[in-house]
C-alpha cells in the first residue's frame, strides 16, 4: 500500500530565507502549485510534481532541492554507487566512462553500477512489451517521475498508457543490491545503494515511488556534489584502470532526450522536453489528436536528464558530448537474460488518479464551487498580475473558494473598495466644510473610514520588510 | 434544486491553429468538477469536431456548454451554410471540405460520425442559407 502522508512528497522545497516574495516562480510553475502569502512563496504539495523549474527561475534562488550528502556512505558497511548517465556528460574530452568509475571507488565507494547498464534492460523489455502490446499503443514512458506526477494529477486518461515497466535506476538498484549480497554476504540493509542523480525528481521517487511498493535506491546524491570531488581522482592513463565499464550506445544515450526511443528500435515515436512542451504533447494526446503513435518518450528536463537542475554542464553541450563519447561503442552490452538477479522488471502496481485539482467533495459541490469561481474571475481584471500571489485571476477565484485567499488580495479590487470608502467622506473637504471643525457625526464617519482603511490594506499580502516604516526610512 | 453551469465560447471562422480552445477550456473545467474521464473524453473529442466543423464550413459560430449534474449539453450555433442533405453528411467518409482544408489534415468525413459516436444524444436543425445548430449531450 502507498503511505498516505508521503504520497506528494516532494524534494523541490523553498528556503524562506532567502525569498523575496517576487511572483517570478508562480507564473513559472507549470501545475500553478505555488503562492506568495505575506511576502513568502508557499509551495502547494499536492500541486507539485517535483519538476524544478522553479528552481531554474528563482532569481533570489531560494527554491532548493534536498537530496542527502556523500557522507550517507558511512552509514553502511558496502556501498555501491549508481551513476547516472548523465554524470558522464559533465566532463569535458571523456572517452572512456571507467575513468569516471574508477573515481568513483577512489572516493570511497565499494562498487559501481551503471544506471545506463540497467536501461539496456528496460530497453529490451519495452521493446518486447510494446510488440506483445502493439494495439494498446502509444505508450508513454515512465522512467521520468514528474512526468508519471503530472500524469497522475492532470491526466486521469493517459495512466493505462504509461509503460508499466520500473525506470533503469530502480533495476539498476535491484540488480546491484543483489549482487553485493552474493558478493559480500552481507544482509540487504547493510548495503547502501546510492544514486548519483541530476534531479531532485529522482529524489522524491525513491523515497515514494510510483508503481512500486518500495524502491532499493538508499540515498540520492547529486550530480553537482560528485562532479567536483571526483575531478581529483580522474586518471587518464587507461592501463591503469579497472574495467567497470558495462553498457553501450543505447545505455548511455538515455541521458539525452531523444534517447530512450533510440533504445526500442521504432520509428513512429514522439519525443519532447521541456515540462512545457510535454504538457502540451499530453493535452494533444488525451484529446486524440496525435495519431499513429507507438512511443511517447517526454522527459520533464530540457534536453532530458542532462538538463537536470542537479547538474553542472549546459544541457545541450552534455548531449553533445554524450553522443561523442558513445559514437564508438556497441549498440546495447546488456540482456535480460544475463540478468537472473531481476526478478520482476514491470511495475507491482497500478497508478491511481489523484484528483488535486478537484474543487469540491461531491459534484454537486465542485459544481457550486466552479459558479462561484465563474462569477468571482468575472469581477477581476482579468490581467493575471500576480500581485495577489495567485499566478492568474482565475487561481485567485479557485483559491478563494477553495479558502485559502480572499477578494481583497486583489489589488484592484482592494482599490476600488478604497475608492468607494474614500467617495463615502469626500463631502468633508467640499465646500464650506473644507478645513472647518468636524462635527461629531463627520468625526464617527472619519474614524469608522480609517479603521477600515486600516483593515482593508492589512488584509492585503503587503511583504514583511515593507510593513516597518522604521525600514522604510532607512531604504530612502 | 437543479444547479446548472453554463459556458458560452466564440468560434472564430478560419483559424485552425485556435480550433480546439474551447474544447481544451471545458475539458479542463470538468476534471475540476470531478467528472469522470470517460464522460470528459466524449465531450471532448465530440465538441473538438464540432469546433472543427464550425471553422472549416460555417466561419465560426457559438458554443453553449451545460453541465447539471445528470448530463452535459453541448449547443453549437453557427450562421454558416447548413446542411443539405444530413443523412448523406452523416456517413463516414463524406465531406465537402475544400481542397485546401483537406490537405491540412482536416475534411476526412469523420466529423458528424464521431460526433455522433460520442455522445448519448445528438440533434441537427439547420436551415440552407441560415444556420445550423447542433444539440449534444453526453450523459453523467
Amino acid at each position: 500500500m502507498e503511505n498516505n502522508s508521503n504520497k506528494f512528497m516532494r524534494s523541490v522545497r523553498l528556503k524562506e530565507s532567502a525569498c523575496q516574495g517576487c511572483i517570478n516562480c508562480i507564473k513559472y510553475c507549470p501545475t500553478q502549485a505555488i503562492r506568495v502569502h505575506n511576502g513568502k512563496a508557499h509551495i502547494i504539495d499536492k500541486f507539485c510534481i517535483d519538476c524544478g523549474r522553479c528552481i531554474r527561475y528563482c532569481p533570489h534562488h531560494a527554491k532548493i532541492a534536498v537530496y542527502d550528502p556523500l557522507t550517507v556512505i558511512n552509514n553502511f558497511k558496502y556501498t555501491v554507487a549508481l551513476p547516472a548517465p548523465s554524470l558522464y556528460a559533465q566532463y569535458n574530452n571523456l572517452t572512456n566512462v571507467d575513468i569516471v568509475l574508477n573515481a568513483l571507488l577512489k572516493l570511497g565507494f565499494d562498487d559501481v553500477y551503471e544506471v545506463s547498464a540497467a536501461a539496456e534492460l528496460v530497453s529490451e523489455a519495452s521493446r518486447e512489451y510494446i510488440k506483445e502490446h502493439r494495439e494498446d499503443a502509444p505508450f508513454i514512458s515512465s522512467a521520468c517521475p514528474s512526468v508519471i506526477r503530472l500524469i497522475r494529477v492532470k491526466f486521469p486518461s493517459l495512466i493505462s498508457r504509461l509503460l508499466p515497466i520500473k525506470a533503469p535506476v530502480e533495476v539498476a538498484a535491484e540488480i546491484a543490491r543483489a549482487r553485493a549480497m552474493k558478493k559480500t554476504g552481507l544482509k540487504p540493509e547493510e548495503i547502501g545503494i546510492i544514486f548519483i542523480s541530476p534531479c531532485p525528481s529522482k529524489v522524491s521517487y525513491a523515497k515514494a515511488p510510483l508503481g512500486i511498493e518500495k524502491s532499493n535506491i538508499d540515498n540520492v546524491v547529486a550530480i553537482k556534489d560528485i562532479y567536483p570531488l571526483l575531478l581529483p581522482h580522474m586518471k587518464h592513463d587507461e592501463s591503469q584502470l579497472k574495467p567497470l565499464s558495462h553498457s553501450g550506445r543505447i545505455g548511455i544515450g538515455w541521458s539525452n532526450a531523444g534517447g530512450e526511443v533510440g533504445g526500442l528500435l521504432i520509428d513512429n515515436y514522439l519525443a519532447a522536453d521541456g515540462i512545457v512542451n510535454i504538457l502540451r504533447v499530453l493535452e494533444e494526446l488525451e484529446d486524440e489528436k496525435l495519431h499513429g503513435l507507438t512511443f511517447v518518450e517526454l522527459n520533464a528536463c530540457n534536453g532530458g536528464c542532462v538538463g537536470g537542475t542537479l547538474t553542472v554542464e549546459n544541457a545541450y553541450i552534455a548531449m553533445t558530448k554524450t553522443k561523442r563519447l558513445t559514437r564508438y561503442q556497441p549498440v546495447s552490452k546488456n540482456h535480460l537474460a544475463d540478468n537472473p538477479e531481476l526478478e520482476n522488471i514491470f511495475w507491482a502496481g497500478d497508478i491511481e488518479y489523484e484528483p488535486v485539482f478537484r474543487l469540491g467533495n461531491t459534484f454537486k459541490e465542485s459544481l457550486k464551487m466552479m459558479s462561484d469561481v465563474e462569477k468571482l474571475t468575472a469581477q477581476f481584471p482579468g490581467l493575471d498580475c500576480g500581485s495577489c500571489g495567485a499566478p492568474t485571476c482565475q487561481t485567485l477565484a479557485e483559491d478563494i473558494v477553495r479558502g485559502a485567499a480572499t477578494p481583497n488580495d486583489c489589488i484592484y479590487v482592494l482599490r476600488s473598495n478604497i475608492a468607494d470608502l474614500s467617495s463615502r467622506i469626500e463631502h468633508l473637504t467640499q465646500g464650506e466644510n473644507a478645513g472647518k471643525t468636524l462635527s461629531r457625526e463627520d468625526d464617527e464617519l472619519l474614524h469608522k473610514y480609517i479603521r477600515e482603511l486600516t483593515t482593508e490594506l492589512a488584509s492585503f499580502g503587503v511583504p514583511e520588510n515593507l510593513r516597518q516604516p522604521g525600514k522604510k526610512e532607512v531604504k530612502d | 434544486m437543479s444547479d446548472e453551469l453554463i459556458f458560452t465560447y466564440q468560434i472564430d471562422g478560419d483559424d485552425f491553429t485556435r480550433a480546439g480552445e474551447a474544447s481544451s477550456s471545458v475539458k479542463n473545467k470538468l476534471k475540476m468538477l470531478g467528472v469522470g474521464s470517460d464522460a470528459i473524453r466524449k465531450v471532448a473529442i465530440a465538441m473538438y469536431e464540432g469546433e472543427i466543423n464550425m471553422v472549416i464550413h460555417a466561419n465560426g459560430g457559438t458554443i453553449t456548454v451545460s453541465v447539471s449534474d445528470t448530463d452535459i449539453t453541448m449547443v453549437l450555433a453557427d450562421q454558416g451554410p447548413g446542411i443539405p442533405d444530413i443523412d448523406k453528411a452523416m456517413e463516414e467518409g463524406y465531406s465537402t471540405a475544400r481542397d485546401e482544408v483537406r490537405s491540412l489534415g482536416f475534411g476526412a468525413g469523420m466529423g458528424l460520425p464521431n460526433m455522433k459516436r460520442f455522445t448519448d444524444e445528438m440533434k441537427i436543425d439547420t436551415v440552407i442559407g441560415q444556420g445550423t445548430t447542433i444539440t449534444m449531450k453526453v450523459n453523467l
